[in-house]
């Protein structure tokens, strides 16, 4: 995109600085919109798997429900709780929103389609994925209420236990695509599993990786069955309790972008993200966005329809799964991955 | 240009809010500091050419050191009074660790700008085509390799010592044993028993 604004006639720095901005504002509006959309969708899942039908009265189809509801929030009053720490309170929401788009900026959308093309792109996923705690934490803290602090306190834990068996599952990716950089992890996906199908998944020692990445995904968004921090009958709302208006609508449309890049790792890193699913000529002739969206509306689907059949674990049960079971054979998989790279690859 | 206005923005962020750290009055408020000072840092190693660097940086300290911070201080019930109080007190303690250390920053930047050992020039892998986790995996992997183990086993040793100063058995407790309820089938826990009239059964 720089190349098109210098052939405006801009000096480089100038079109380079043009560029990076379409380039964000092409990222952040569509998925702004498809966060909306998205929680429309989450809703009409969770409805047609409980037989009910779903908001169906604003627009067609109710299609309209998400721009409603995003209405009715913004012209709310926002009421900060008078023991309530004024500074970090209203930066908490503000932190959890931007955390939630600034990790877009490595994801590839196709060949070479990405805003930051960076060597480290999976280390920045995961760094950026790290701050998204503070977001809760602090909401949490400075709301002065009870239950938020709960919330908070088992909502960081949480991250943290499972952002460190993600580092692990990520490293057995980085491993066999021998690279950080997203583009690169994709392209290493060509023609992988079995000799045709284009994704890490289908790799017999990836596939486990790829199951607790899922899972740990899930916990990493606290969605259900790991919505502890929200969990309505002990904590009320969760660390979200005292907000209202933008705030809360800030929480809320943050808490989606992330499902929706837990889901778009699923399939950049596991499932060939832009590639067609099978290594077949006539297929790439559809763009490779078009791939990317269908596996990452497959990957929602699953999250709502996890979210509507299973049940909220414990907390104990949480803890134990993270730390118990994914960590360990996370753990034993990178020898695994790395043991068998060396004889096969690098002896 | 736009180098230079990064990197006089992120080292005024990092100065200033390294300030704010011990200015604050809240420590709540001192840990935000804190990581915004990590945050700028991680900026100026990118500034640097040490984009590994800079994410570690961030992914351990912002993301796992920093939340420990803030729990420690936010489970904490502190007295602000209290707090102030002591300041005049340990003053000259502190203006002590600072003239110490700021002897040992002009001694370190004279060494250094003296040019005595060289210890720039011992392991410098300068391959600019690599990648910088490719470079400093070759020299991690091969020429420092005994240290990295031992930094290993260090911290290994120590992470056990943690476990078992702070693990203890409480008697009283029934823990979930989930492989027992896995394997629990339905004969173990129910039985179907046709008992004649009047005779009743054994429970």
């Amino acid at each position: 995109m720089t190349e098109f604004f210098q052939s405006l006639g801009m000096s480089y720095d100038w079109a380079w600085g043009v560029a990076t901005v379409c380039g964000i504002l092409l990222i952040a509006l569509p998925l702004m919109l498809a966060v909306a959309m998205i929680i429309y969708a989450d809703r009409k899942i969770w409805a047609a798997m409980a037989l009910r039908r779903g908001p169906n009265v604003v627009g067609p189809f109710g299609l309209l429900q998400s721009f409603a509801d995003g209405l009715k929030v913004f012209l709310q009053e926002t009421i900060i709780p008078s023991g309530a720490n004024r500074g970090l309170f209203l930066i908490a929401p503000i932190i959890t929103f931007t955390v939630a788009l600034m990790a877009w900026a490595v994801i590839p959308f196709n060949s070479g389609a990405v805003l930051a093309d960076i060597n480290v792109g999976l280390l920045y996923i995961l760094a950026i994925s790290s701050l998204g705690v503070y977001g809760v934490i602090l909401s949490g803290w400075s709301s002065n209420s009870k239950y938020p602090f709960f919330s908070a306190l088992r909502a960081s834990a949480q991250m943290i236990s499972y952002e460190v068996s993600i580092g692990f599952i990520l490293i057995g990716v980085v491993l066999f695509a021998d690279s950080f950089n997203m583009n690169e992890i994709v392209k290493a996906q060509q023609g992988h599993g079995l000799g045709f199908v284009n994704a890490f998944g289908f790799n017999l020692l990836l596939f486990p990786l790829a199951v607790m990445f899922l899972i740990s995904s899930l916990a990493e968004t606290a969605r259900a069955p790991f919505d502890l921090t929200e969990a309505e009958s002990e904590l009320v709302a969760g660390y979200q309790t005292e907000y209202s208006s933008m705030s809360f609508a800030l929480f809320w449309l943050g808490e989606y972008a992330n499902v929706l890049l837990m889901c778009t790792l699923n399939a950049v890193l596991f499932w060939g993200g832009w590639l067609p699913p099978v290594d077949w000529a006539p297929l790439y002739a559809v763009p490779g966005i078009i791939w990317l969206f269908a596996k990452i509306l497959f990957f929602f689907f699953v999250f709502s329809w996890v979210k509507a059949t299973v049940p909220r674990y414990r907390y104990d049960q949480l803890m134990r799964l993270g730390w118990k079971v994914f960590l360990p054979i996370s753990l034993i998989w990178v020898f695994l991955i790395s043991g068998y790279l060396m004889l096969t690859r690098y002896s | 240009m736009i180098q230079l206005f990064a990197f006089y923005l992120f080292a005024t962020i990092v100065i200033a809010s390294a300030a704010m750290v011990i200015f604050a009055r809240n420590p709540v408020h001192s840990v935000m500091w804190l990581i915004l000072a990590f945050f700028n840092a991680a900026g100026l190693m990118l500034l640097a050419g040490a984009e590994f660097i800079a994410m570690l940086l961030i992914i351990v300290y912002v993301g796992a050191v920093a939340v420990l911070f803030l729990f420690v201080v936010m489970m904490l019930d502190i007295d602000f009074a209290e707090l102030r109080a002591g300041f005049v007190r340990y003053l000259p303690l502190g203006a002590l660790v600072a003239v110490i250390l700021a002897a040992e920053l002009v001694f370190a930047l004279g060494a250094w700008s003296a040019g005595g050992i060289d210890l720039a020039a011992r392991a410098a892998p300068a391959t600019p085509d690599k990648s910088n986790i490719q470079q400093i995996g070759e020299l991690l992997y091969t020429r420092y390799i005994f240290l990295f183990e031992a930094a290993g086993i260090v911290l290994l040793v120590a992470m056990i010592g943690a476990i078992v100063l702070t693990h203890r058995t409480r008697g009283g407790v029934r823990p979930q044993k989930i492989a027992d309820q896995v394997r629990r089938r339905p004969q173990d826990a129910t039985r179907l028993v046709d008992p004649g009239v009047g005779q009743g059964m054994e429970l």
